[in-house]
C-alpha cells in the first residue's frame, strides 16, 4: 500500500512540477523520460520475451527518418509520421525477427543479428543522398505549430513524453499480466514445456518484437522533433541501442518499472558526470559502463531484483 | 585480371591476414571460455593506442613495439580474465555477453576521456614505401602486416598443438568435461586464454598502426569484422578464423571496388547474417552451432 | 469416431530405428496403457504424437484429422495434452501461474485464466499451494502439477508419461485416483508406465512395445500372461517394479 502512495505521489508531482522547473532541471527530466521510454519499449521484448536485442537502433531509426521525411518531403504532419514510422518498424521487426526465430537464434547470436540488420540500416542510409546520407536532416522547428509536433519550449515536449512513458508502463503492464506475459514468461523458462501446454512460443516473439519495435520507433519521431536534427549515426548508430537497453537491465529487466528505476539512476549519474568533468566526452558512458559491469556482477536482476535480495535472502 | 580486381584481392588478402588474427584471439577465448567477447575490439584498440605512445613518447618502431605489449597485454587480459569474467563464469549466457559489453563501453569510453576522439596516425619514416605487382600496388607496410599475421598464425598453431598449455586449451575447447575430469586447472587455463587472446589482438593493432587511424572507436569496426570471421569459420576454430578472415577480407574489398560510397560494410554483414541463419556452425564446423 | 489413430507408425534417427509398423487406435473415454522395457520406444510415440518429433513413416490422425507436422501447439489446441517422463516445470512461477499458462488455451483473460487453474489445482489437490513457487515443490507435486497445467489446456486426450516413477506407494495410490478422477471428467488417456500394479488396475486395454515393434496388445490380464511379454521383460532388464 505504501507502493501505491509513492506511486501516486511521483505521477502528481511528474505532472504539476514541471511548469515551476528551470530550463536545465526540465531539459534533465526530459532526458529521464526518454531514457525510460526507450527502455520500457526494449523491455518488452528484452526482458519478457528474453530476447536480447542490440540492434534496437534500427526501429529507432526507422521512425525517426519516416515521421521525418514524410514531414519535409509530403508536408504530412509528424504525428501521423510516428504512426506511420511505428508500423513500418513493426513490419521490419517481424521480418527480421521472424528470420532470426524460425532460425533457431537465441542468446547471443540473437543480440548479435540484430546488431548487424541495425548496423546494415546505418550503412544504407550513410551512403543515400535521398535521406541526406551523413549529412543527415534538419527538422524545422522555428515556428511553433503544435498539430506538426513543433512547440515553443521546452514544456510541451516534456509532456508529450511523459504521455509516451505513461503509455508504455501501461502497455508492460497489460502484457506482463495477461496472456501474452505468460506465455513469453513460459517460453523464457522453458520453450519445450510451453509448447506442450498450448504456447505459441513463435508467435508470442514475434508478438513482443511488433511491438517492441512498435514503440521504440515512436521514440525516434519524438528525439526527431525534440532535438529537429537527425543523421544516421545518432538515430541508428549502437549508442542509441545501448541508451535502450542500458536502464532495463540495470533496473530490472522482465519488470513493469525496471526501466524506469534503472533511467532516473543512469540519467543523473551521466548528467552529473558531464557537468563535473566538462569537456570530458565519454566519462559519462564509460560510468554506464561500469555500472553495467558492477550490476551483472551483483545485482543480474537489477535494481528491482533488489527487493528479492533482502527479502527472501535463501533464495 | 584487370588492374582494379587484381588491386583489390591483393588489398583484401593482405588485410584479411589481419582479421584472420583478430579474429582467432576472438575464436580462441570463445572456444575456451564460451563467451563472445565484445570488449575484445576495445583491447585491440588499447594495442593501438600502446604502440602509438611507445612511438611518440620514446620512438619505438611498432613492430618493434610488440616486444613489450604483447606480454603486458597477456598480463593485462589474464588480470581483467580473473577480476571481472571469472567471478561471473556461472551467470547465464546473455549477461556473460552484457558483461562483456559493459567492459567494451568502459574500455572505450577510458580511451576518450584519456586521449580525444581525434584522428591519430602513426608515420613511420617508411610508411609510403610500396611496390607494384602487375597491376596492384602494394604498400610494404600492409605486407609487414599481413607477415607478421602469418607468423603470429604459425606460432599460435604450434603453441596449440605443441605445447601443454596449448593441448589443455584445445582440450577444454574440444572436450570440456573430460578436460576437466584429466585434472587440468581450468581456472588457469580460462585465464591464459583470454590473456593469449588480447596479446594476439594487441600484436594485430600495433601491427597496422603505420597505415590506420588510431582513436578510441577504432575498435568497434574491427569487432564487428571479428563476429563475423569467427561465425563464418566456425566458434572455436582456430583454422577456421584464419581462412574466415581471409575471405572476410576479400568480400570487403571486392565490395569496395564494386559498389559505391561505403557500403562495402554491407557486404560483410550480410555475409554475417546468412551465416547466421542458414549455416550457424560456420563453414568449417564450430564448437558450438546455435 | 475414434479419437487417436496411428496407423504404420515409424521413426528412424539416423540408422536407429526408435519405432516401427506401430499401429494403435484409440477411442473415447479409454484408458489405454503402453508399457514395454526400457528403450522400446514408447516416448518416442509420445514425442510423434505430440508434434516433438516429425514420424518418419506413417500416419497420426487424431479426432479424424492429420496431425502430422503440426507444430505442438497447435496440437494442444486441438485437445492433445501432455507430460513430460522428466517433470518440466515453470521453475520461477507458481503453482497457479504454471497452470494458468496452461489455462489460457481456453480462456482469454488473466482473471478467468487463474480461476480456472485454481480449479483444477483443486482437483489434483496441490489446492493448498497453489502460491508456492514450482521450485520449491516436492517431486510428487510437481508431477501432479504438470498434469494439472496439461489438464487446463482443456484436453480430449491426455499422454501421461511415466507419472508415478520416483513415487513411493502411497503415492502412487494417490495418483492412481487422481488418473481415475480425470478419466471421470471425460478425458481419455493414453500411459506410459513402468509401475506394472498400476498400469493393470488402471488401464481398459494395455500396448506392448519392444525394440520398436508392438508385440502384443489386449486386456491387462492376457497381456500379462503373453509369453512374447514375459520375455522381453525378464530379458532385458530382469523384470518390471
Amino acid at each position: 500500500m505504501a507502493a501505491r502512495a509513492l506511486g501516486a505521489l511521483a505521477a502528481v508531482a511528474l505532472l504539476a512540477a514541471p511548469p515551476l522547473l528551470p530550463k536545465y532541471p526540465l531539459e534533465i527530466l526530459i532526458s529521464i523520460l526518454f531514457s525510460a521510454y526507450l527502455g520500457l519499449a526494449w523491455n518488452i521484448l528484452g526482458g519478457y520475451a528474453g530476447q536480447f536485442s542490440f540492434g534496437h537502433a534500427a526501429f529507432f531509426g526507422i521512425g525517426a527518418y519516416t515521421s521525418t521525411l514524410l514531414f519535409l518531403r509530403a508536408g504530412v504532419s509528424p504525428w501521423l509520421g510516428m504512426l506511420a514510422g511505428g508500423a513500418l518498424a513493426a513490419a521490419f521487426g517481424l521480418f527480421a525477427g521472424y528470420l532470426s526465430f524460425r532460425y533457431g537464434l537465441r542468446g547471443p547470436y540473437f543480440s548479435l543479428v540484430t546488431l548487424a540488420f541495425a548496423e546494415m540500416l546505418r550503412v544504407v542510409a550513410v551512403n543515400a543522398k535521398v535521406v541526406g546520407a551523413s549529412l543527415g536532416l534538419v527538422i524545422p522547428s522555428g515556428t511553433p505549430a503544435p498539430s506538426l509536433f513543433v512547440f515553443a519550449g521546452k514544456l510541451p515536449y516534456y509532456y508529450v513524453i511523459l504521455a509516451m512513458t505513461g503509455l508504455a508502463l501501461l502497455i508492460t503492464r497489460r502484457v506482463a499480466r495477461g496472456r501474452l506475459g505468460y506465455a513469453l514468461i513460459a517460453v523464457r523458462e522453458n520453450e519445450d514445456a510451453a509448447e506442450a501446454a498450448g504456447v505459441n512460443a513463435l508467435g508470442g516473439k514475434l508478438a513482443a518484437m511488433a511491438l517492441s519495435s512498435f514503440l521504440t520507433a515512436l521514440g525516434g519521431t519524438f528525439y526527431a522533433q525534440y532535438f529537429a536534427y537527425i543523421d544516421p549515426t545518432i538515430t541508428f548508430g549502437p549508442a542509441i541501442s545501448i541508451q535502450g537497453l542500458l536502464p532495463a537491465i540495470v533496473g530490472g529487466a522482465g519488470t513493469v518499472l525496471g526501466p524506469l528505476l534503472g533511467s532516473f539512476v543512469l540519467t543523473p549519474i551521466s548528467e552529473l558526470t558531464r557537468a563535473l568533468l566538462r569537456g570530458r566526452a565519454g566519462a559519462d558512458i564509460m560510468l554506464y559502463g561500469l555500472v553495467l559491469m558492477l550490476v551483472i556482477s551483483f545485482l543480474p536482476q537489477g535494481l528491482m531484483g533488489w527487493r528479492r535480495v533482502v527479502r527472501r535472502p535463501g533464495r | 585480371m584487370s588492374g582494379l580486381l587484381l588491386q583489390a584481392v591483393v588489398s583484401g588478402l593482405l588485410l584479411g591476414g589481419v582479421y584472420g588474427v583478430v579474429a582467432s584471439g576472438l575464436t580462441l577465448i570463445f572456444g575456451v571460455l564460451r563467451i563472445i567477447n565484445f570488449a575484445h575490439g576495445a583491447v585491440m584498440m588499447l594495442g593501438m593506442y600502446a604502440s602509438y605512445w611507445l612511438w611518440v613518447w620514446l620512438g619505438v618502431d611498432p613492430y618493434l613495439s610488440v616486444l613489450l605489449t604483447a606480454p603486458a597485454f597477456f598480463v593485462l587480459g589474464m588480470g581483467i580474465q580473473r577480476v571481472v569474467i571469472e567471478p561471473n563464469r556461472a551467470a547465464a549466457e546473455h549477461n556473460q555477453l552484457l558483461l562483456t559489453l559493459g567492459l567494451a563501453l568502459f574500455l572505450e569510453n577510458l580511451a576518450l576521456v584519456l586521449w580525444q576522439g581525434d584522428f591519430r596516425t602513426l608515420r613511420v619514416p617508411y610508411a609510403n614505401a610500396s611496390f607494384v605487382i602487375g597491376d596492384a600496388l602494394v604498400e610494404v607496410s600492409r605486407l609487414v602486416a599481413a607477415g607478421g599475421a602469418v607468423l603470429i598464425a604459425l606460432a599460435l598453431f604450434v603453441f596449440l598443438r605443441r605445447t601443454d598449455v596449448g593441448k589443455a586449451i584445445r582440450a577444454l575447447s574440444e572436450e570440456r568435461e573430460g578436460a576437466m575430469l584429466v585434472g587440468i586447472d581450468v581456472a588457469r587455463i580460462r585465464a591464459i586464454a583470454f590473456g593469449i587472446g588480447s596479446a594476439c589482438v594487441a600484436v594485430a593493432g600495433a601491427l597496422i598502426t603505420p597505415f590506420f587511424y588510431i582513436a578510441p572507436d577504432v575498435g568497434e569496426s574491427f569487432n564487428i569484422m571479428a563476429f563475423v570471421v569467427v561465425v563464418l569459420g566456425g566458434m572455436g576454430n582456430f583454422i577456421g578464423a584464419l581462412v574466415g578472415g581471409l575471405i572476410v577480407g576479400l568480400a570487403e574489398s571486392l565490395g569496395a571496388a564494386l559498389l559505391p560510397g561505403s557500403l562495402k560494410q554491407l557486404v560483410v554483414f550480410v555475409i554475417f547474417v546468412l551465416v547466421l541463419l542458414f549455416r550457424p556452425e560456420g563453414l568449417f564446423g564450430g564448437a558450438r552451432g546455435r | 469416431m475414434s479419437l487417436l489413430e496411428l496407423r504404420g507408425l515409424g521413426k528412424q534417427f539416423g540408422g536407429l530405428t526408435a519405432v516401427t509398423g506401430f499401429d494403435l487406435i484409440l477411442e473415447p473415454g479409454e484408458i489405454v496403457g503402453l508399457i514395454g522395457p526400457n528403450g522400446a520406444g514408447k516416448t518416442t510415440v509420445f514425442h510423434l504424437v505430440a508434434g516433438y518429433h516429425r514420424p518418419t513413416s506413417g500416419t497420426i490422425r487424431f479426432k479424424d484429422a492429420s496431425i502430422v507436422g503440426l507444430k505442438p501447439h497447435a496440437i494442444c489446441r486441438r485437445g492433445l495434452a501432455r507430460t513430460f517422463q522428466l517433470v518440466q516445470p515453470f521453475a520461477g512461477l507458481t503453482a497457479v501461474e504454471n497452470v494458468m499458462v496452461g489455462a489460457f488455451n481456453r480462456e482469454r483473460d488473466a482473471v478467468s485464466a487463474r480461476r480456472r487453474a485454481e480449479e483444477i489445482l483443486d482437483l489434483v489437490g496441490l489446492g493448498a499451494k497453489r502460491s508456492v513457487p514450482a521450485r520449491d515443490l516436492t517431486l510428487s507435486d510437481r508431477k501432479r502439477l504438470e498434469m494439472a497445467r496439461g489438464l487446463a489446456t482443456g484436453p480430449d486426450l491426455l499422454l501421461l508419461d511415466e507419472v508415478m516413477s520416483g513415487l513411493n506407494p502411497t503415492e502412487i495410490e494417490a495418483m492412481v485416483r487422481l488418473i481415475r478422477a480425470i478419466h471421470g471428467r471425460g478425458v481419455t488417456l493414453l500411459i506410459i508406465e513402468h509401475v506394472m500394479r498400476a498400469v493393470m488396475t488402471l488401464s481398459h486395454r494395455l500396448v506392448v512395445l519392444h525394440h520398436g515393434v508392438k508385440i502384443a496388445e489386449g486386456p491387462p490380464a492376457a497381456v500379462a500372461r503373453d509369453r512374447r511379454v514375459i520375455e522381453a521383460y525378464l530379458g532385458e532388464d530382469g523384470g518390471a517394479a
